[in-house]
């Protein structure tokens, strides 16, 4: 069986920056990523993201999944694409599909770096051919080239809701409503502000009742929700759209980490069913760490922090980045995490945070009792 | 027209040469390399495929190869992911009904 | 503070109010200067970054919204093209009976000078007609082209966006 130092699953903003980092130390690092294509949802990126400049602040998401592949390849890291795993055994075998073949490589350490999927929302009609994933049709508008559709009903109003219902109004389409059952729009008031001033209509507290149509989406209704979540009678409104895009959550991939025997925690605040992890990214099997969304569900600035952090990790636990410079190394990295997690919207990963460290230390006290 | 000829932020689309392929049979005109649910969607096609037992209508869903919702029948192989599938020269694209292998389901698609 | 960014996606004047990058009304009859409606605290200062006249702030935790140092401001608009949210303005109330209002745009195409076309508000209702008085797209701006537009004095404060008259 091959070995090698470092194996990462997943070539998006997390993988990259994880093999970039560890690349860094002299560790041996190859990525696989199912897709014909690296950079996982960067490339579909294309408005310009928050931050500080050490975060690649006013880059186009695109454009750092362009920098990022650069870096990867001048570190020496090997990609290998079309590469899907399918299993993860001990924690550090790898089983991987490549074209008819299967092979197995054992690491020493493994990044977990799968990313998230898309929550979708069940409603009468919600199988019909138009209603999409907000991450659909950022693909086949931004990606390919190919308008979704004409009309389009945003479900969600977090911040892809907003990004992409913004996406769509710069690539030709008309945006008929944003809708989301919270009273109060989750994303950045700015992303909503831009939205907003072309004329398109935000219904908050509202839900999707159904979509209609013979065969595909030809019209949507909406209703106002009381405080039980439940339509008001009366209050319903038809768009005629011929698209649906719900942007209604993600979920972390956790495929792999609950195969390969990770001590799994459930926490809304990060999407549902997460590995425990300390915050360099480590979970409960030796050597296995996971960065970003496929840990938990957060932007993608700091999913490459989290990525940066793993591969730091995995590279010193191997006994390549034992100085002191490495060592200062993770405390800036944290720091700067800590920025992005700062103020109102940072609230939710901050608690999120306290309560995996609760359930470690509640682990630990069972492992020692 | 679905395509984007220029885009604000991306500008012009880097596209592969014009190919042709058929879908259920008719002629149609798409990117070599693209999805072939890109080329699809483009050309107006929404459903691609029939589900088993209600024969109820699916097309895209997540168009990342996760949710397996567009399968359609590429060159007489069933449950193949278009929104990942690149499309080439002279691709035989069918409709899938259910499974897409089952003996009902070639006859359904002869006419 | 109102609810509307939360509820509707956009602020109303009283939001902008006591914001601290908002120029006072003496300042903006003074000549082009920067407006943030930027509000709430998000972890970003590109704003900061991009000023070589120290004229805005962010410091050093990221989240705190940007402070003005109107005296400082040229209204250049480097900040413009730089901010994420799209959330920075440029008024100029020294002319007359008309203010000039520059506002990021990324969408094609972009208008022309002289164009008319009708001013919208924050919520995206028709104000009413306005002329383009300029259209810049620089290398520098990455994508985010600033447009000018004239509109009465009376909207300086209301003008945030336009759409193209019905051919």
């Amino acid at each position: 069986m091959k070995r090698r130092d470092l194996i990462i699953i997943g070539a998006g903003p997390a993988g990259l920056s994880a093999a970039i980092e560890a690349a860094q130390y002299g560790l041996d690092v190859v990525v696989y990523d199912e897709n014909a294509l690296p950079g996982g949802q960067l490339f579909k990126q294309i408005h310009k993201f928050f931050g500080s400049k050490e975060h690649r602040a006013r880059e186009r998401g695109f454009r750092i999944g362009q920098q990022l592949l650069e870096e990867a390849g001048r570190a020496g890291v090997e990609v290998v694409l079309g590469a899907q795993v399918i299993g993860l055994y001990d924690g550090l075998i790898v089983q991987v599909v490549r074209g008819d073949r299967i092979e197995r490589v054992r690491a020493n350490a493994v990044v977990i770096a799968t990313g998230a999927s898309e929550n979708m929302v069940p409603f009468p009609g919600w199988t019909l051919p138009g209603v999409i994933g907000a991450g659909a049709a950022q693909t086949m508008a931004n990606l390919h080239g190919v308008r979704p559709g004409n009309d389009l009903l945003m479900v969600g109003c977090g911040n892809v809701g907003v990004v992409v219902a913004y996406q769509m109004l710069q690539a030709g389409c008309r945006v008929q409503a944003m809708i989301d059952a919270s009273r109060a729009i989750g994303g950045y008031g700015v992303h909503a502000a831009k939205v907003a001033r072309t004329g398109v209509p935000f219904f908050l507290g509202h839900t999707i009742l159904q979509a209609e149509g013979d065969g595909k989406v030809e019209s949507a209704t909406i209703a106002q929700v009381d405080e039980r979540w439940q339509p008001v009678p009366g209050t319903e409104k038809t768009f005629a759209v011929d698209t649906i895009c719900l942007a209604v959550g993600l979920t972390p991939a956790t495929q792999l980490s609950r195969m390969a025997g990770c001590t799994m925690v459930n926490l809304p605040g990060l999407g549902g069913l997460v590995p425990a992890t300390a915050q360099n990214g480590a979970t409960s099997v030796p050597g296995l760490y996971v960065a970003g969304d496929a840990g938990g569900i957060e932007e993608a600035s700091s999913a490459m922090i989290r990525g940066r952090l793993a591969g730091l990790a995995a590279a010193r636990r191997q006994g390549f980045a034992d100085s002191q410079a490495a060592e200062s190394r993770g405390q800036e990295l944290h720091e700067s995490l800590d920025r992005l997690r700062g103020g109102p919207f940072g609230e939710r990963i901050r608690a999120a945070e306290e309560l995996m460290h609760k359930a470690l230390e509640k682990e630990a006290a069972c492992q020692t009792a | 027209m679905n395509r984007l000829a220029e885009h604000p932020v991306l500008g012009t689309y880097e596209r592969g040469r014009r190919v042709t392929f058929t879908f259920d049979g008719e002629p149609m005109e798409g990117f070599e390399g693209e999805p072939i649910a890109a080329a699809l969607r483009a050309a107006g096609v929404l459903t691609h495929r029939y589900t088993a037992k209600n024969k109820e209508p699916r097309g895209v869903f997540c168009a990342i190869g996760r949710c397996t919702d567009c399968v359609m029948v590429v060159n007489g192989k069933p449950n193949v992911r278009t929104c990942v599938e690149p499309l080439c020269e002279g691709m035989a694209i069918r409709t899938q009904h259910g499974l897409g292998n089952g003996a009902v389901a070639e006859k359904e698609e002869r006419p | 503070m109102s609810d509307c960014l939360k509820t509707n996606g956009y602020l109303l004047m009283e939001d902008l109010a006591n914001a601290p990058g908002v120029p006072s009304a003496e300042r903006r009859k003074q000549g082009p200067v920067a407006i943030f409606e930027c509000i709430q605290e998000i972890p970003c200062n590109p704003c900061e970054q991009a000023c070589d006249k120290d004229a805005v702030r962010v410091g050093s935790k990221i989240t705190d919204r940007p402070e003005l140092n109107a005296e400082n401001c040229s209204g250049c608009g480097k900040c413009v093209s730089a901010c994420p949210g799209q959330a920075v303005f440029i008024v100029d109330e020294s002319k007359g009976d008309e203010a000039y209002v520059t506002l990021p745009y990324e969408f094609l195409p972009l208008p022309d000078k002289g164009e008319i076309v009708l001013a919208l508000d924050r919520s995206g209702s028709v104000l009413g007609e306005a002329r383009i008085v300029r259209s810049r797209l620089l290398d520098s701006m990455d994508r985010t082209a600033q447009v000018t537009m004239a509109v009465p004095l009376e909207w300086s404060m209301q003008a945030r966006f336009f759409k193209r008259k019905e051919a």
